[in-house]
């Protein structure tokens, strides 16, 4: 807006060609752009809008003739349905628990590549990998080949360890959301370390060694110079992770289904969309998921922007 | 992410709205929304034969379960008229055809000698139809048994009776267990879902003598029959059952029971043609008995994948063409012919039971499939009367959301994380709720 004003006083000062002209010329500007504003649109805000309106409406696919306005109908049972407050828990549980672990594992990680070693162009490869394999395949692999109480590596291996009397524990049943929070951390855990290790490797070294030759010690570098320069990279991953953790379907649904206690609210969305066909209040839950993940990226954001402020200044 | 199934939907509908009532393709073409599973894929191969014979050129949607029911739901509730026929399960047909969106067949049996209704298996024909009324034609069918290890109980001298209870079952378990290193008793669902824990739960729930609702609609799902029931299949997996019971669902059920880690499975009858299969390690080691009871004479479970007309469609005598060409004894014939007895779409026709050659390839449970199927009574599967017919489910529209719900809880008691008193008090609740509006119209 203020970009517009601006223009118009700079292009009707000099010359003062009739100002309908200079319109058309600025829309032929723009007039290219068009399409793909009008694209982006109706792909991301018109499902958005198709949502809110849905959410606020009595919408079983099963009772097309019950179709009408609900008011916050859909909203009240999201919000006082036992099932769907223990989704909220669990998911803000698992979110905030794996990206930390993931978060302070990527870091350690990054730390050691940092460094200089053969083969660090083999290992760095290594480490990003499960960050590309699908989240289903992820979780199935998981499931199946590690905790499998039978045949899973796991307990393979404490048989190999230990002999045939080895403890066999039943992982997923044990530790429901341990064990799927694991098999998240697994995946996010690369994806922390690219971010921190990039930060790292911006680090000026000069500095560093600067410090070194003053007398500081390898924990004091860490602490005073390393840190305050990893702040926006781990707020930034720590950010990116959350978001994408927030919304984790696969593992919950492939490794117990939802059950043991572990739905989280896009299972309980997914719930209620496809096996109930409550059209109404899976949009009236979405919604509150996506307001939630405002709330809280708003918040994050500002004080990402903040740092960024304060360091330009 | 999270809004995404909603906007999908959205579009779904309104592209639905847009073809309404015309369908694709010329007069001479039909649209066929079918769900994935290898006998539609096979279908879909040899589909160009129909086409041959009648000149009706057949355009498929093939999709996996969970969408076919999401997409069918969508195009019969609103009654789009894209596709002219749907796969639809005994789940389904009898909600549909009450609120009119599929087509009844009993014009086009009566009028078709050649398709032989009387051959259809009798609980298969009353689970597609409502009040006499024929809404749907079986692909194919399968019910509930027993699977057990012939070799383990022979060397453990222990015998399978022939119509087992689930007492009898419980003792077996105990003298089986362990009967080889790492081999456990017996496998049962413990995976959450109305189609995975549910089935098998279900029919022990009716031959407890236990019921979801009552003819009043009234829910009984803390009731004296129901806890018995779900305490006994929770106990019996948690003392017999193998490791990692609440997770397995039908997949790793069938792969502790090819593997060797356990002695005795209760599962769908289409399992034994995986067990049989020539690459499996327990070929041949497998016997089949009835589905155990307690208070009822059988408790196998009935479950079809149908062909249903939708109401809306222009084309219905073309599409009942295709239904009756897929679900006659011919078709099966040419599948036999062309891709191997075993791949036969079974558990639908006396006459398939009544095949030499294929009762050749199926001999080791093609008769306990048929006697399971036989003695299914949807209408009637427990010792109450019922407000809504189905054996391993309830027949409303409501049942997935509240079985799913419930079988987390009770997966939790299989892992000992809860007791069984609390997730079914938990289920009563959600079950009244259910309940609720079915009361009010009816005026109770």
């Amino acid at each position: 807006m203020t970009a517009a004003t601006q223009e118009e006083r700079t292009d009707t000062a000099p010359s003062t060609p009739s100002p309908a002209l200079s319109k058309a010329g600025r829309w032929a500007r723009r007039a290219p752009l068009l399409p793909a504003l009008i694209f982006l649109i109706v792909v991301t805000q018109l499902p958005f809008i198709g949502t809110l309106i849905v959410s606020f409406m009595d919408w079983n696919a099963y009772y097309p003739n019950d179709r009408g306005f609900a008011g916050f109908g859909n909203f009240v049972t999201v919000l006082t349905d036992v099932n769907a407050r223990k989704a909220i828990f669990v998911t803000v549980v698992l979110t905030t628990t794996v990206v930390l672990t993931s978060l302070l594992l990527g870091l350690g990680i990054a730390l050691l590549l940092d460094r200089k070693f053969r083969g660090r162009g083999v290992v760095r490869t290594l480490m990003i990998t499960p960050f590309l394999v699908v989240p289903v395949a992820a979780a199935l692999l998981w499931k199946h080949a590690l905790y499998n109480p039978e045949y899973g590596l796991f307990n393979g291996m404490l048989t190999m360890i230990f002999g045939d009397n080895a403890p066999q524990p039943d992982w997923i049943t044990n530790n429901p959301l341990i064990a799927i929070g694991a098999a998240i951390v697994w995946q996010w855990t690369p994806f922390m370390m690219l971010i921190l290790l990039a930060g790292l490797q911006s680090r000026p070294l000069d500095v560093v060694e600067a410090a070194r030759i003053d007398g500081a010690s390898p924990w004091q570098i860490f602490t005073h110079m390393t840190l305050p320069h990893l702040r926006p990279y781990l707020e930034l991953s720590g950010l990116l992770g959350a978001i994408y953790v927030v919304q984790n379907f696969d593992h919950v649904f492939t490794i117990t289904s939802g059950g043991l206690g572990t739905a989280n609210l896009p299972y309980y969305i997914y719930q209620t969309f496809y096996t109930a066909l409550d059209y109404g209040r899976a949009s009236a839950a979405g919604v509150v998921v996506v307001l939630g993940t405002i709330i809280i990226a708003t918040f994050a954001l500002r004080t990402v922007l903040s740092l960024f402020q304060e360091e330009s200044r | 992410m999270v809004v995404m199934p909603v906007s999908a939907a959205l579009l779904l509908s309104g592209c639905a709205g847009w073809g309404g009532g015309v369908g694709g393709g010329g007069s001479n073409t039909i649209n066929v929304l079918m769900v994935n599973n290898p006998q539609m894929v096979d279908l879909q191969k040899l589909a160009p034969e129909f086409t041959k014979e009648t000149g009706i050129k057949v355009n498929f949607t093939v999709l996996p379960e969970n969408d076919l029911r999401d997409k069918a739901s969508q195009e019969f509730s609103s009654q789009a008229g894209q596709y002219d026929v749907a796969t639809l399960s005994n789940f389904e047909i009898p909600i549909y055809a009450k609120s009119g969106w599929v087509a009844p067949m009993n014009a086009f049996t009566k009028r078709d000698k050649e398709f032989d209704q009387g051959d259809i298996l009798e609980p298969m024909r009353k689970a597609l139809s409502v009040d006499g009324e024929v809404y749907g034609q079986p692909f194919y069918g399968e019910s509930s048994f027993m699977m057990y290890r012939k070799d383990v109980f022979a060397a453990k001298g222990v015998t399978m009776p022939k119509n087992p209870t689930w007492t009898q079952v419980a003792d077996i378990a105990k003298k089986v267990d362990r009967a080889e290193r790492g081999m456990r008793s017996i496998c049962l669902r413990g995976q959450p879902g109305w189609g995975q824990l549910f089935a098998p739960l279900t029919t022990v729930v009716n031959t407890f003598g236990g019921t979801w609702f009552d003819k009043e609609w009234n829910a009984k799902v803390d009731d004296k029959g129901f806890t018995d029931a779900t305490k006994f299949y929770v106990d019996l997996t948690r003392k017999h059952g193998p490791a990692g019971a609440p997770q397995a669902g039908f997949t790793e059920c069938l792969n502790n029971m090819t593997q060797g880690n356990v002695a005795m499975w209760y599962d769908a009858t289409s399992a034994a043609g995986s067990l049989e299969a020539a690459s499996s390690p327990v070929k041949g080691k497998i016997g089949y008995v009835p589905a155990p009871v307690m208070k009822t004479d059988s408790s196998g479970w009935l479950f079809a994948w149908a062909w249903a007309i939708e109401q809306a469609s222009p084309k219905k005598s073309q599409a009942w063409k295709f239904v009756s060409w897929a679900s006659s004894k011919k078709y099966e014939n040419l599948v036999g012919e062309e891709l191997g007895w075993s791949k036969v779409p079974s558990g639908k026709r006396t006459s398939t039971y009544a095949n030499p050659r294929y009762l050749k390839e199926a001999g080791a449970f093609s008769a306990a499939t048929r006697k399971a199927i036989e003695s299914a009574d949807p209408n009637n599967p427990g010792v109450q009367p019922r407000p809504a017919p189905g054996i391993q489910f309830v027949t409303i529209p409501e049942f997935p959301s509240l079985g799913t719900q419930l079988s987390q809880e009770i997966s939790s008691a299989i892992a000992g994380r809860k007791t069984v008193d609390e997730a079914l008090g938990l289920g009563q609740d959600l079950a009244k709720d259910v309940a609720k509006p079915y009361q009010e119209r009816e005026g109770k």
